[in-house]
């Protein structure tokens, strides 16, 4: 049986940078997971990320990653996806140096 | 140290204006990312969890002042002030941005450095024995060899698109500092009859499928080296698997074919290869053994042995970190890059100075990076060790530790890198500082710690007395442990214990380990990896899961 579809966020690394970005509603890229787009369903999640595939000049590697509703904004699932949105736990780097 | 000629520089300058255009191309939209990342690859640039990756390599290990200050450098100027030194001898730079890159490798060739094949499927940068030309008991300096297949194996045509990563250490001492038997490829230098050659191991290697080398040739005379190696690796190039990642390296091919069949095919193309080789890499080998020779050691201990009286604290230091020289005055003093609390390996730019620093002064302007993430000042005068020592204490970077508790190898794991499955770094960090404040580790003496932050073992936790491998169970960190590995002459792969700990139960398991030991030792002489051998498994295991223990007992 088919797993049932969980809420996801489209996200990559940016070209120049390499940091973090998320693919908002409107399809440009932020820096805050908060600000993703919170897909709710399968079909408009495969058609999201080929919208992001297509933006190629601007980011690596976009993925779809699990994420939940939260009262700012979608929140990660995964541990991998928590740190993404921090940085290293060994020095305030990456977007937790704010 | 061998010195870059015309060639050396211009090859670099060469393949670095090549980068730059592909980065070029790449950021205005030639390149795909699928085009651009073997590019990228080829010139050690990764793409990370939080930014971009560049490794550097620092061929068998070996650096001088001018390179130290160019490294601390290129820390400030393009990345975030410091660097991290690997258990490959690279050191990697984990901040930088894309359209510096060029500038950076440009930076690196003025010193005669390069990222080249420092990922890719191709050679790797070459590591020695961190003690080379310095260890009082040593056979022959690893160095030249090393110096040699690098230069072999630089772009070396046939070998660009080898099955998977490939891999070659090199010792000149029976104590194998290198972990030789944990490589692909690893030589081991020894005399015979007057005759200076390499016993060749082939198929070790940590990774998903741990397997310790097996001895290809007992003995290769210098001369026949280099066709050795390409017969080796040129069979491997066709043998190896390439229709699955997991099986393609060649310690796969080894234990699949048998070592009796790899020896056979190995010793048909030495045949060909030996008969094209026309006696150039010999020429070249003279010249740059001529380049590696001893620097002119000077007599004298100065006011070594009053200061040695006197300070305990600096006592302390001199027996923890350093070895014996084959200069009765001088020491081999290695730094350590694991203060209690920091991130293993890290070395900050202004430390990075001072190293360069007191090697120019003192050091005849060498310096080392060992396998296990420190720093050596391989050719110390006993005389200025009370001088070089007061200096570290002002960088902290006088931490006495040395192959003890918290002289942890651990791999960037979770923090940094893309494939990890769990963090490293905060676990040896914790480790470390959970021994500083038991002022335990001098009395435990000898103990390996070895952290890996996924299944492709960098932390080199197979062969950890206690290695502690990081892994994704349901999407939590879960940390096993395995016991009794060693990474020495004999290298032996250690034992799982038994189910994984939580992220915040490992540092007391790793206590609950030690204190085991301390418990059960026939005496302060006998180190954690000799008592287990002598007991087993079963004290320790039961030291790490008490309650079932109870529960087998009931």
């Amino acid at each position: 049986m088919p797993r049932a579809f969980t809420p996801k966020v489209v996200t990559a690394n940016a070209l120049l940078r390499g940091d973090v970005v998320y693919l908002t509603r409107q399809g440009h890229w932020t820096r805050d997971h908060a600000e993703a787009d919170l897909i709710e369903d399968e079909s408009t999640a495969e058609i999201r990320l080929l919208e992001a595939q297509a933006l190629a000049h601007e980011v690596v590697g976009p993925y779809l990653a699990d994420a939940i509703k939260g009262a700012d904004g979608p929140e990660p699932v995964h541990f991998r996806e928590a740190f993404r949105t921090r940085g290293p736990s060994n020095y305030a780097h990456g977007k937790q140096e704010g | 140290m061998y010195a870059y000629t015309d060639f050396d520089r211009d090859f670099l300058a060469e393949r670095n204006a090549q980068f730059r255009a592909q980065v070029a191309r790449r950021i205005d939209g030639s390149l795909t990312e699928d085009e651009f990342k073997p590019l990228r690859l080829m010139n050690g640039l990764y793409l990370q969890l939080h930014a971009y990756m560049l490794r550097v390599a620092i061929p068998y290990g070996t650096l001088n002042g001018g390179q130290m200050r160019q490294l601390a450098m290129i820390a400030d100027r393009w990345d975030k002030g410091y660097g991290h030194f690997t258990t490959r001898q690279n050191i990697q730079y984990n901040w930088p941005e894309l359209r510096d890159v060029p500038d950076m490798l440009d930076a690196l060739g003025e010193v005669g450095m390069h990222a080249i094949q420092t990922s890719g499927n191709t050679i790797r940068n070459v590591t020695a024995d961190h003690f080379a030309g310095a260890a009082a008991e040593e056979v022959a300096d690893p160095r030249p060899v090393a110096e040699l297949i690098r230069q072999w194996s630089t772009d070396h045509p046939e070998f660009q698109f080898l099955p998977r990563k490939f891999k070659v250490a090199v010792t000149g001492s029976a104590l194998d500092r290198a972990v030789t038997a944990a490589h692909d490829i690893g030589l081991r230098l020894v005399e015979r009859e007057g005759e200076i050659g390499a016993v060749v191991l082939v198929g070790g290697g940590l990774g998903r499928t741990p397997m310790i080398g097996k001895v290809l040739a007992d003995f290769v005379a210098l001369p026949d080296l280099l066709p050795y190696l390409e017969a080796v690796v040129a069979v491997y190039n066709l043998l190896g698997r390439r229709d699955n990642k997991y099986k393609a390296r060649i310690k796969i091919t080894v234990h699949e074919n048998g070592i009796e069949e790899i020896r056979r095919l190995v010793d048909d193309e030495y045949v060909t290869r030996r008969a094209a080789f026309n006696g150039a890499d010999m020429q070249l080998f003279g010249k740059i053994s001529a380049d590696f020779a001893a620097p002119d050691f000077v007599d004298g201990a100065g006011d070594y042995a009053a200061h040695y009286a006197d300070d305990a604290i600096f006592r302390s230091f001199v027996d923890t970190n350093t070895a014996p020289h084959r200069h009765k005055d001088y020491s081999i003093l290695t730094v350590s890059l694991k203060a209690h609390g920091a991130t293993p390996g890290d070395a900050t730019s202004d430390q990075m100075r001072v190293l360069a620093e007191l090697a120019e002064s003192y050091g005849h302007d060498e310096l080392r990076i060992s396998h296990e993430q420190n720093v050596i000042l391989p050719h110390l005068p006993k005389r200025h060790l009370r001088a070089v020592f007061d200096a570290l204490s002002g960088a902290g970077l006088a931490t006495a530790n040395i192959g003890l508790a918290s002289d942890i190898i651990a791999c960037p794991g979770m923090d940094y890198c893309a494939l990890a499955t769990a963090r490293s770094i905060p676990v040896a960090q914790e480790i470390a500082t959970r021994f500083e404040e038991l002022k335990l580790e001098h009395e435990v003496g000898p103990l390996k710690i070895k952290i890996s932050g996924c299944i492709n073992a960098c932390g080199h936790h197979h062969v950890g007395h206690i290695g502690i491998l990081g892994l994704d169970r349901a999407g939590v960190e879960n940390y096993q442990i395995t016991l009794g590995g060693d990474g020495g002459p004999d290298a032996i792969i250690g034992e799982r214990a038994g189910p994984g700990f939580a992220y915040d139960e490992v540092v007391d398991a790793i206590e609950r380990l030690v204190r085991a030991y301390l418990a059960i030792r026939e005496g302060a002489d006998e180190t954690f990896l000799e008592t287990y051998k002598r007991t087993g498994p079963a004290p320790f295991k039961a030291a790490l899961y008490p309650a079932s223990e109870k529960a087998h007992a009931a």
